[in-house]
């Protein structure tokens, strides 16, 4: 299944390195992505009016105060802001399930707790979330209904929140040998 | 789950067929085929020209005798016989003085064309003269210009009201000596436009000339020239398109421009001529000359470009910066998909005191094609504190197709800045991944980065241009990208 099919299907890939696309606008990206959808889900285009009330109020739900409808697709973005523009696109395309790859790397204090509320804002009974992350900080804000440690592409250990403390107090070696 | 093989994303060339290939079935006035005197001498008879300009058009044609066609562009062009030609072709219709006398037929096309010569549902103030095969069809919002004293009509009109004015300004940009095609366009043109703003006057709506070739194994020879007196202000649109068929025909058209002082001048075209099937046979050989002078101090041109079709596109508008303190300016975007191929660029002759020239140059390349810009920068000794800025992009789609830039640099003098950038990339398939992430279907995706990539010469373009100019661009390179 291609890409573009699985995203219109509900699926949402945040980048751990969102690409920059030059000369884009983040009005016309997101306008052309949530159209995309729609045409798949067989619904006519979003009127500009309700496209821009929309992304003024998912822009507010990650509290990106700066215009960002005129700004090009990730160009000039800094660190925080490229992870804080993931959560918003997120937030425009109301996906069922999300996968935020390494959301947290790179990210201050204040970014961090940002993009964990525009997370957990999101998050309801009919959405699910698979976070990425080697630290627990990210998950002192969301906090995490299960936690599965994967090596070597495989899940070797699963538990709830109690178990990524444990993974912070002793480490990662010992879930290794359980391997074995 | 089934993944798109990544090396396959940039891959395989289809091409969507071109919209505008379709044949008005009128009945044509043509002219025997081939070239020499007697054919000259018919062509300035049928337009019940004066004696003047058929002398012009005899010379232009007996100095063309003595040239050979130039082989110095990077382009591969089939020899042409230029006896297998239909020099004159005119839909058999006297030009029209109101809408209700032009043929049906006729209005259908440029309807079908998206060009209403109805002047009651135009809701955009914007003039239009329809040319087709040799001659105009409609001028429209004449009542509305001549109130300004401004002249916008087709060129054999203004021969015969505007006598002086055309023989004052005619060849003086571009002299028939000039090159191969510019002899041979003063020997043998047909029609065109013709534009002259008054002293001072700003010309309140944007004029429009649209051309189409229709007849078959003719040739297009147009003439546009374009006269801004001291102080006035025109922007000039140009559009263009032709039926789908096997054999190639040539387009070769003149352009000129006049700036006086305090006058500007902005010319905008879209180029989409039939480019040829996906495999390269047919299309439209657009071999031009377009030239504008900044005659008076302070005098402004402005060239914007947006090139997709045409088998070959061999064309540089250029200008001469003879007054001080003038501006040029010259935003090109070519697209090239398939086979074909493109040679264009602009010159920049800074001849005034503090002339300043601008050129942003934009190629895109896909499938087979080669996409060269050629440029020249020539500042005369004389011509003190200069200033000129390029910049040339290239963008690639696919590995099959070539990007080429050759910038020419003579500077004259040490007080002049002169500075070139230039850069080359192709679509990162990064950036398809994540806008295929996003929900947005590759080709969509494509037409996104490329119209992103061409946004600071698609924003130079009025309005009306502007928003065709977006999908031709996206349309162009369908299926450019497997």
């Amino acid at each position: 299944m291609p890409p573009e099919e699985r995203a219109n299907l509900g699926i949402f890939l945040s980048f751990q390195y969102p690409v920059e696309i030059p000369g884009v606008s983040m009005q016309n990206f997101m306008r052309t992505a949530v159209n995309a959808k729609r045409e798949y889900q067989g619904l006519p285009p979003m009127s500009m009016i309700d496209f821009t009330k929309m992304m003024k109020q998912k822009q507010a739900m990650v509290e990106i105060t700066e215009k960002l409808q005129n700004r090009y697709v990730n160009v000039g973005f800094s660190g925080g802001e490229k992870k804080k523009n993931e959560i918003f696109q997120m937030a425009m395309l109301e996906p069922e399930l999300s996968i935020l790859d390494e959301t947290d790397s790179g990210l201050d204090i204040d970014a961090l707790r940002i993009v964990a509320n525009g997370v957990n804002q999101l998050h309801n009974e009919h959405n699910a979330f698979v976070v990425i992350t080697h630290y627990q900080r990210l998950l002192d804000y969301i906090v995490p209904d299960f936690v599965h440690v994967m090596y070597d592409g495989r899940i070797v250990k699963s538990g709830d929140k109690k178990l990524a403390l444990e993974l912070e107090e002793k480490g990662y070696e010992w879930v290794k040998e359980l391997k074995l | 789950m089934e993944s798109n093989p990544k090396e396959n994303i940039i891959e395989e060339v289809t091409n969507k067929d071109y919209e505008f290939g379709f044949v008005t079935d009128i009945e044509t006035d043509f002219i025997p085929k081939g070239l020499n005197e007697d054919i000259i001498r018919l062509i300035s008879k049928k337009k019940e020209e004066p004696e003047w300009l058929l002398e012009f058009r005899l010379k232009a044609f007996r100095h063309w005798q003595t040239l050979k066609m130039p082989t110095w562009a990077h382009l591969t062009i089939p020899p042409i016989d230029y006896q297998d030609i239909i020099y004159y072709a005119a839909p058999k219709q006297r030009k029209a003085k109101s809408l209700d006398e032009v043929d049906p037929e006729l209005l259908a096309t440029f309807d079908k064309l998206g060009i209403s010569l109805d002047e009651q549902k135009k809701l955009s103030g914007v003039a239009v003269d329809a040319v087709m095969d040799s001659t105009s069809v409609k001028t429209t919002f004449q009542e509305t210009l001549s109130k300004h004293g401004i002249i916008f009509m087709s060129f054999s009109e203004a021969v015969k009201q505007h006598p002086d004015l055309v023989k004052k300004y005619l060849g003086k940009v571009v002299p028939y000596t000039d090159n191969f095609f510019a002899a041979l366009n003063s020997a043998v043109f047909s029609d065109g436009s013709f534009c002259y703003v008054p002293k001072g006057v700003r010309c309140p709506i944007e004029l429009s000339t649209y051309f189409r070739i229709n007849a078959a194994n003719t040739g297009q020879f147009e003439r546009t020239l374009i006269v801004a007196d001291e102080g006035a202000y025109v922007s000039y649109m140009e559009g263009c398109t032709a039926p789908q068929r096997d054999e190639n025909q040539l387009h070769a058209a003149i352009v000129e421009i006049i700036s006086e002082k305090d006058a500007e001048v902005k010319y905008s075209t879209v180029q989409n001529w039939y480019p040829g099937d996906k495999d390269g046979k047919g299309g439209i050989y657009n071999f031009v000359t377009k030239r504008g002078i900044c005659r008076g101090d302070n005098a402004k041109i402005s060239w914007t470009q947006v090139e997709t079709g045409s088998a070959i596109t061999w064309k540089y508008p250029s200008c001469i910066l003879k007054g001080d303190n003038t501006v040029a300016e010259f935003y090109s975007v070519a697209v090239t998909n398939n086979y074909q191929q493109a040679d264009t660029g602009t010159k920049m002759i800074h001849i005034g005191k503090n002339s300043r020239s601008t050129i942003i140059s934009k190629g895109i390349s896909a499938g087979h094609s080669q996409n060269g810009y050629r440029g020249l920068v020539k500042v005369v000794p004389e011509a003190s504190n200069c200033r000129n800025f390029s910049q040339c992009d290239s963008l690639l789609l696919g590995d099959q197709c070539g990007a080429h830039t050759w910038p020419y640099v003579e500077c004259g003098n040490d007080s002049s800045i002169l500075e070139h950038e230039a850069t080359t990339s192709k679509i990162s398939e990064d950036q398809l991944f994540y806008c295929n992430q996003r929900g947005i279907p590759t080709e969509k995706a494509i037409g996104l980065i490329v119209n992103g990539y061409a946004k600071d010469v698609l924003n130079k373009l009025p309005m009306e241009f502007a928003v065709e100019a977006q999908k031709l661009l996206s349309i162009t390179l369908e299926g450019s990208v497997g």
